[in-house]
């Protein structure tokens, strides 16, 4: 696989990170170095092998439906850059 | 020019250049019915204040680790059982990435390749015939905050309260072909669910919405046309002028020889038309991948046969067996098994009293009344137990269905039991023949003039004899003793 200056653009703006255009050659350079490292794997043969979801050997840990958390507005809005008691408030979004 | 056409089997749309049948496919979003969150404890009951129902997990605090509600993962598996679905042992949770302010995680916890509910199906009964329509999915995903947008001129308010709330995505196979199919659809979905307890299915509070994928293509053509899916519909009305839109939207451009994108679009309702959604365009790009914090989930077969002897009567066991028990036809056990509080008061009805003629007056003055109040059945003003009881009374010639319905009204009312009413009322039929002779006689004897027309070839008036009986009698004169009565003195 190998990826191209499109697609860090691309792939940028999906996780909205900011990319300097200056830094695209360089970053699209080291991301395929890194992608022909990994692809090495290929090399093996994984027909019969179940894919690896988790490397712990047990299954899912559960709770019991019941209430035990919330009425923090307080604590939960106080980290929000901007908020009104209520709310969190962030620059209007509209489709 | 594009008309639409709804014949009796079919629904097409009408080009110039032919007819255009409509494939739809639904996303049905559902809220799993449970006291906490998918993967946080915090209530999910409507209504709270702002922000009052929100975890450090649900606002996504960095650190915190989810743990999964075991009655969600139940739900799911009761809902697919309902669904006649297949319920896989294995299922993963996947990440479905996507940027929005009301979704702090910055992805959705959702499952992607290993749903833990397969395929399924639900049947239709459609003015022509049952229909069948697939399920392709079932899938137990998060919610999303609420982002109000009206509160203020230059910002967006969020509130998380149902960040984090469990909902059950079905996909249905694209097998719907008219906006009434969607309707039937929407109802008997809602209806099995509200059966298993699982979803409440409260349209107006958001518990059940769906995304409407809707293409068109020639009759007969076997390939389908490129589909365009509207967003996030949030009543069963709205879905159909969504679909009548879109349909015709589409028509209009395969007949001017133009391209139909495969976009997302959003029913605007004010102005009742589908529009592109463009900030859509990255979105189908979700960079799914299992989340690293949730082991796939693993369903020990005991559970799911547990679950399903659990299960309650689903509405199609129970239509067959009213129609088998109670001699009801088809429409009469359609209606009385549409929500389970309504087939509860009908059997209750039906143990006490006759049962078909309680079926006709459940469907018609009691749905009447109920429907003029805004009640559920829940909050009947009359008990079943009572209505049996009137029912008892018409059956039995007691009362006649006039003045049952005077009794009816007085029930509403008062919540007197109407035996009680009808007594303290005098308002027994009058049934003995000597005493309706008696008063039919004294009506023939005060009226001679108009016997003697009657008697000379002017039978309408027989109509009005009868008025008079009803008259003198308070309207209690038993109608058919009446006529009986009143011919055989006419005669003589």
């Amino acid at each position: 696989m190998s990826i191209d200056k499109e697609k860090i653009k691309h792939v940028a703006k999906l996780a909205r990170i900011s990319v300097d255009e200056a830094k695209v050659d360089s970053l699209t350079k080291d991301l395929n170095s890194i992608f022909k490292f990994i692809e090495q794997l290929n090399e093996l043969n994984t027909e019969k092998v179940e894919p690896l979801t988790s490397i712990l050997n047990q299954s899912l840990r559960s709770r019991k439906d019941e209430i035990s958390d919330g009425k923090i507005r307080e604590k939960i809005l106080k980290n929000s850059p901007k908020e009104n008691e209520e709310f969190f408030v962030v620059p209007k979004v509209v489709e | 020019m594009v008309v639409m056409s709804k014949e009796k089997f079919d629904y097409f749309i009408r080009g110039g250049k032919g007819k255009y049948e409509v494939v739809i496919g639904l996303e049905v979003h559902a809220q799993v019915l449970s006291k906490s969150k998918l993967f946080s404890g915090s209530s999910t009951k409507f209504g709270a204040g702002p922000n009052n129902q929100v975890s450090l997990i649900d606002s996504a605090f960095p650190g915190m680790l989810p743990v999964i509600n075991e009655e969600c993962i139940k739900q799911a598996v009761r809902t697919g059982l309902g669904l006649n679905a297949k319920i896989n042992n294995y299922s993963v949770f996947d990440r479905k990435n996507y940027f929005y302010a009301d979704l702090p995680q910055g992805y959705q916890i959702s499952q992607y390749k290993n749903p833990i509910v397969g395929e399924g199906k639900v049947l239709l009964d459609m003015p022509y015939g049952s229909k069948e329509i697939g399920i392709e999915r079932l899938h137990l995903e998060q919610d999303a905050g609420k982002s109000i947008h009206d509160m203020d001129p230059s910002n967006t308010y969020v509130d998380l309260n149902r960040s984090g709330i469990a909902l059950m995505e079905i996909v249905s196979k694209p097998d719907l072909r008219s906006p009434d199919e969607v309707n039937a659809y929407i109802k008997k979905l809602r209806s099995i669910m509200r059966y298993l307890g699982t979803c409440d299915g409260n349209m107006q509070e958001g518990s059940l919405r769906a995304d409407v994928n809707v293409s068109v293509r020639k009759e007969g053509d076997k390939k389908f046309g490129t589909r365009c899916e509207i967003k996030n519909v949030n009543s069963i009305k709205f879905m159909q002028m969504a679909i009548e839109y879109e349909a015709a939207r589409q028509v209009e451009l395969i007949e001017n020889g133009k391209e139909i994108d495969q976009e997302t679009r959003l029913f605007d309702t004010k102005k009742n038309e589908t529009r592109s959604m463009r900030s859509k365009e990255d979105a189908h790009d979700y960079r799914y991948f299992p989340d690293p914090d949730l082991l796939p989930l693993k369903l020990e077969q005991k559970l799911i046969d547990d679950l399903k002897k659990s299960l309650p009567e689903l509405p199609d066991k129970k239509k067959e067996r009213f129609i088998k028990e109670y001699g009801l036809n088809a429409y009469e056990a359609n209606v009385l098994v549409s929500e389970k509080e309504i087939s509860d008061y009908y059997e209750e009805v039906a143990k006490l009293s006759d049962k078909k003629l309680a079926a006709t007056w459940m469907m018609g003055d009691l749905f009447a009344m109920l429907n003029d109040k805004g009640l559920d059945i829940s909050k009947s003003p009359i008990s079943a137990k009572h209505f049996a009881e009137l029912v008892q009374s018409i059956k039995s010639g007691e009362i006649s269905g006039r003045i049952a319905k005077e009794v009816f009204e007085i029930m509403v009312e008062s919540g007197d039991n109407p035996n009680k009413i009808i007594d303290s009322k005098g308002m027994k039929q009058q049934s003995d023949p000597k005493e309706l002779e008696k008063m039919i006689n004294e009506i023939l004897s005060k009226n001679k003039d108009k016997v003697d027309q009657y008697k000379a070839g002017k039978e309408k008036l027989f109509g009005f004899f009868v008025g008079q009986v009803m008259k003198l009698s308070g309207g209690k004169a038993n109608p058919q003793l009446t006529n009986e009565i009143l011919k055989k003195l006419l005669k003589g």
